[in-house]
């Protein structure tokens, strides 16, 4: 690592990629909005959707930062412009840090769009205040960065990286609670769950839901979070090779 | 620059074949062989982002690879590696920033770079709208934006038009005489007599390394590509293994 300014002076070079490619960033921030806005619809029902908004505010974000971030990568091997780098005094932890700070920026503003339009417009109410929302949804969105930066690595062509999104993301979906409730599951599936990140993000938001104050219970769901996000951060600067062999 | 049974390995298939080279600095050295020979592979080893399987390879007087060595060798790749969703000026400011270049001294080297390449005037453009000519220059441009003591360059002249190619050979002279070293790659023999020192390379070994007037007497040949095939029917055949 060469000192904060390099991972500094990445996150910008990101997030002027993004600003040439304003359609990319209209998707980022509203397509969340917009699901939500088909789900209180869809539901037309007040009660269900303050109970079930909540999780889908959750699962969102993890879903476009996931697929942003895995292409973004994937395209950065391709092209080339990864050795280039690699060849040059830079530290993966520069390459990784910059691209969590652009897509931890994104995921900010998106986080915050969703949940001002939840909670004005569609009429979502909290026991308590959003505050402990925002800071669950603006964790999902990294952990998704971090899951995808790793993904990437596997994939070979763009095509394969948009590909791994249902393929990572579908199963956790159904197996994370907002299908079905985990407790409902068969002991096989409800482990399977057990060991997959988004189930700890939909059991957040679902505590949140449930109590107007921050328990400990979240507080354990967002260590777990936290700690699939280093892990994919650390998978992903192993998969970041100086050397090919 | 100096490699002693350098040996390359991937997948079962040897890529580089005992090669052993030593490459005066301050000249221009021409990487010559057909497409597949091992040409790109060589220069990933100078650069530092290929492994190798045995032998030693000495850039800048440090081991190949060596971090220090990262900001003083430049190197560019056959398909230039920029941002083509960047304008030039902010790939020139990014790449210049991870070379350790701020402020004043970043606006210097970005001004001087783009005057060199002939690119005034494009750098607000996107990279991704320029032509074949216009974004193998802005490669290049990275490459030399940091002052190198090495240049690597992998193919910089293919496939572009004939001024260009004049220009860009009459810009490699001017780096090697103030002092830059330079190893170029081409597949294309007629740019083999503008360099200072020869590497002829097939099915990852050498074929002869020296100046253009000695391969020539070697060989005996009229010109460069005879001169090629000559010693290409003269080694012996190295089978698959």
């Amino acid at each position: 690592m060469s000192g904060p300014s390099l991972a500094v002076a990445t996150a910008r070079r990101v997030l002027l990629q993004l600003r040439h490619d304003p359609r990319t960033i209209a998707m980022m921030l509203v397509v969340p909005s917009v699901m939500m806005i088909l789900l209180r619809y869809v539901l037309s029902n007040p009660l269900l959707l303050d109970r079930v908004g909540p999780e889908y505010i959750g699962v969102f974000p993890f879903v476009i930062m996931f697929i942003v971030a895995a292409i973004t990568t994937q395209r950065e091997r391709a092209r080339g412009t990864l050795e280039r780098l690699m060849a040059m005094p830079l530290g993966k932890l520069d390459l990784l840090a910059g691209y969590a700070m652009a897509f931890g920026l994104m995921a900010c503003v998106q986080v915050t769009l969703v949940l001002v339009i939840s909670l004005t417009w569609l009429g979502v109410t909290l026991p308590g205040s959003a505050v402990p929302m925002a800071v669950i949804a603006v964790l999902d969105a990294i952990l998704g960065m971090a899951t995808g930066l790793f993904a990437s690595a596997f994939a070979r062509t763009e095509f394969q990286a948009v590909q791994f999104m249902p393929a990572f993301v579908l199963p956790q979906a159904l197996l994370g609670g907002l299908v079905v409730p985990r407790a409902q599951m068969t002991d096989a599936l409800r482990w399977l769950s057990d060991v997959l990140p988004l189930s700890y993000a939909v059991d957040a938001m679902q505590r949140i839901t449930a109590s107007s104050a921050w328990t400990s219970g979240i507080s354990a769901d967002v260590a777990v979070i936290l700690a699939f996000t280093v892990a994919a951060l650390v998978g992903g600067a192993l998969t970041l090779r100086r050397r090919a062999r | 620059m100096a490699a002693d049974g350098l040996v390359v390995r991937r997948g079962g298939q040897v890529i580089l074949d005992d090669l052993t080279f030593a490459v005066a600095s301050g000249q221009v050295t021409g990487l010559l062989g057909p497409s597949g020979c091992g040409k790109t592979t060589l220069m990933r080893v100078l650069v530092g982002v290929q492994a190798i399987t045995a032998g030693s390879v000495t850039v800048l007087g440090q081991p190949a690879g060596h971090p220090r060595l990262r900001a003083r060798v430049g190197y560019a790749t056959q398909a230039p590696a920029v941002y083509t969703d960047l304008t030039l000026g902010e790939n020139l400011a990014y790449f210049g920033t991870v070379l350790g270049l701020r402020g004043r001294r970043l606006g210097e080297a970005i001004a001087r770079t783009v005057t060199r390449l002939d690119l005034g005037g494009l750098e607000r453009r996107l990279v991704g709208t320029f032509s074949g000519g216009q974004l193998a220059r802005a490669g290049l441009a990275v490459a030399l934006l940091g002052r190198p003591d090495l240049l690597i360059l992998d193919e910089p002249t293919v496939g572009l038009d004939p001024v260009l190619r004049r220009d860009l050979w009459a810009l490699f002279h001017e780096l090697a005489a103030a002092g830059t070293s330079l190893l170029v790659s081409s597949h294309v023999m007629d740019e083999a007599a503008r360099c200072d020192t020869l590497l002829f390379m097939r099915q990852g070994r050498f074929l002869a390394q020296a100046p253009p007037a000695e391969i020539l007497r070697q060989a005996g040949a009229a010109d460069l590509e005879g001169a090629f095939f000559t010693l290409a029917t003269r080694a012996p055949r190295t089978a698959a293994r």
